[in-house]
């Protein structure tokens, strides 16, 4: 099982990710979903200043359910990565390294990824109660009146995934089985 | 003639919704069960596994199965001799829409429901989409999905041309999960509506999710094209291998001489289903 580190500070370790790649991911990444990539996007076009530092940074497409009291976080698993593929095309100049979701993407996605050095991470689909075990810590970063749809900063611990699509334009889905 | 008060709905009801979004009902895990002892593909019989998993923290440690713990579908069977005790509501929408808010609010289910040209969150998780079913005596059933939205994109409605009979229906059903691919959370259930009208067979799918384990008309149709599904080998999360349906059901309507409208109905693998009488 290979182990990775977001914000990522050194770009080789995504050059060894492959995919079918089994992973734990730890550090600290951010949620968006459809609503806040739209709202990232409008300030790109706008040309003004992102409220998050997208260097390096892993973005995983979840809206979690509220924290039950006394415990960290709620559930949080991930949404369908298609419907952010065109919405992630603007964020790729701004330094984003990884994605995270769940199922498969255009393969647009696939080339740009390849030619930015971008890795997509698949997690379990549905599985939100299981995965809440690896979030240590979850703040909101921006858009909170967004609910379940703002930003949120999690710091994950030894989160499973599978490497989706690889820096080498692979597809996970596109695999011989 | 039985009168039911509307607290003892609102009550149930958020009860209800609370105990669907922490725990599937026995037939659903057993699928789920049965998939992952049959499955082969490695990757697979992994995420089978971790659902498994997934479904026992979630009944530990009362936490939704999943985040998105959907829109909320009732179906309300009442029947003739019954009569809603209102207090101070004005209708059962209105009853029904505060037990949802009520059991959200209590059981920590995500606020998913939005104003849909704005956006803008209605922060209570409703409303729902309520279906009234008049039904005979004193009956008052009503059943609660919890519906999730991967699934509910992918689904689909055509008016096909009656000549395209069984064949052309098997087709669509086919496309419709084909073109799915690994987005609604596979293994999934499928409900067929076949007849009625536009919207007739699109209700008639939703309500064949609530026959899922049931022996109904149709299950040696229904057998054939679980089959058929299997064989487009997508498998669980769309990783392949032998396991893409975990069962499909079939409800019909009589329809005019010049249509046949057909809905597919696609529920990701957690279908969180419940239902009680009063």
């Amino acid at each position: 099982m290979k182990k990775i580190i977001f914000p990522l500070k050194n770009e080789e370790n995504i050059e060894k990710l492959k995919v079918g790649d089994e992973v734990l991911i730890s550090g600290k990444i951010l949620t968006a979903r459809d609503h806040a990539h739209k709202k990232l996007v409008e300030i790109i076009k706008k040309e003004k200043k992102l409220p998050v530092d997208l260097k390096g940074a892993l973005i995983y497409y979840a809206g979690p359910s509220p924290t039950p009291e006394g415990k960290i976080v709620g559930s949080i698993g991930p949404t369908t990565s298609k419907r952010m593929d065109r919405l992630t095309i603007p964020l790729l100049k701004f330094g984003l390294k990884a994605t995270m979701g769940k199922g498969e993407r255009s393969d647009e996605i696939v080339n740009l990824f390849k030619e930015y050095k971008v890795v997509y991470f698949i997690t379990y689909g549905g599985c939100g109660a299981y995965l809440s075990q690896f979030v240590k810590e979850i703040k909101v970063l921006c858009f909170e009146e967004l609910g379940p749809e703002a930003i949120y900063q999690l710091y994950i611990e030894d989160f499973p995934a599978i490497v989706g699509i690889d820096i080498y334009g692979n597809d996970f889905f596109k695999r011989k089985v | 003639m039985k009168s039911i008060y509307s607290e003892k709905i609102i009550e149930k009801i958020a009860e209800k919704i609370v105990e669907i979004n922490y725990q599937l009902p026995e037939e659903v895990v057993n699928k789920i069960k049965e998939a992952y002892f049959k499955e082969k593909e490695k990757y697979s019989k992994n995420y089978l596994k971790i659902i498994l998993e997934n479904i026992k923290v979630a009944k530990e440690n009362k936490i939704p199965i999943c985040q998105d713990t959907g829109l909320t579908i009732v179906f309300v069977e009442i029947g003739i001799n019954v009569r809603i005790e209102p207090g101070n509501y004005r209708n059962l929408d209105e009853i029904i829409n505060k037990g949802i808010e009520n059991g959200s609010k209590k059981g920590y289910l995500r606020s998913s429901v939005v104003s849909p040209i704005e956006r803008v969150n209605t922060k209570t998780n409703t409303p729902g989409v309520i279906h009234y079913l008049l039904s005979e005596g004193d009956k008052f059933k009503i059943t609660i999905i919890s519906k999730g939205f991967g699934s509910e994109n992918v689904s689909r409605t055509k008016m096909l041309n009656p000549s395209e009979g069984k064949e052309g229906i098997e087709e669509f059903i086919i496309e419709t999960v084909k073109n799915a691919g690994s987005l609604p959370c596979p293994p999934i259930f499928v409900g067929v509506g076949i007849g009625g009208s536009f919207e007739k067979s699109a209700i008639l799918s939703k309500y064949a999710l609530t026959k899922i384990g049931e022996n109904t008309e149709y299950r040696e149709w229904e057998d054939k094209i679980i089959k058929r599904i299997n064989d487009l080998k997508i498998g669980p999360g769309g990783f392949g291998g032998d396991i893409t349906v975990l069962d499909l059901k079939i409800e019909t309507f009589p329809t005019h001489i010049a249509g046949l409208p057909v809905s597919v109905n696609i529920c990701c693998w957690a279908h969180r289903i419940g239902s009680f009488e009063i």
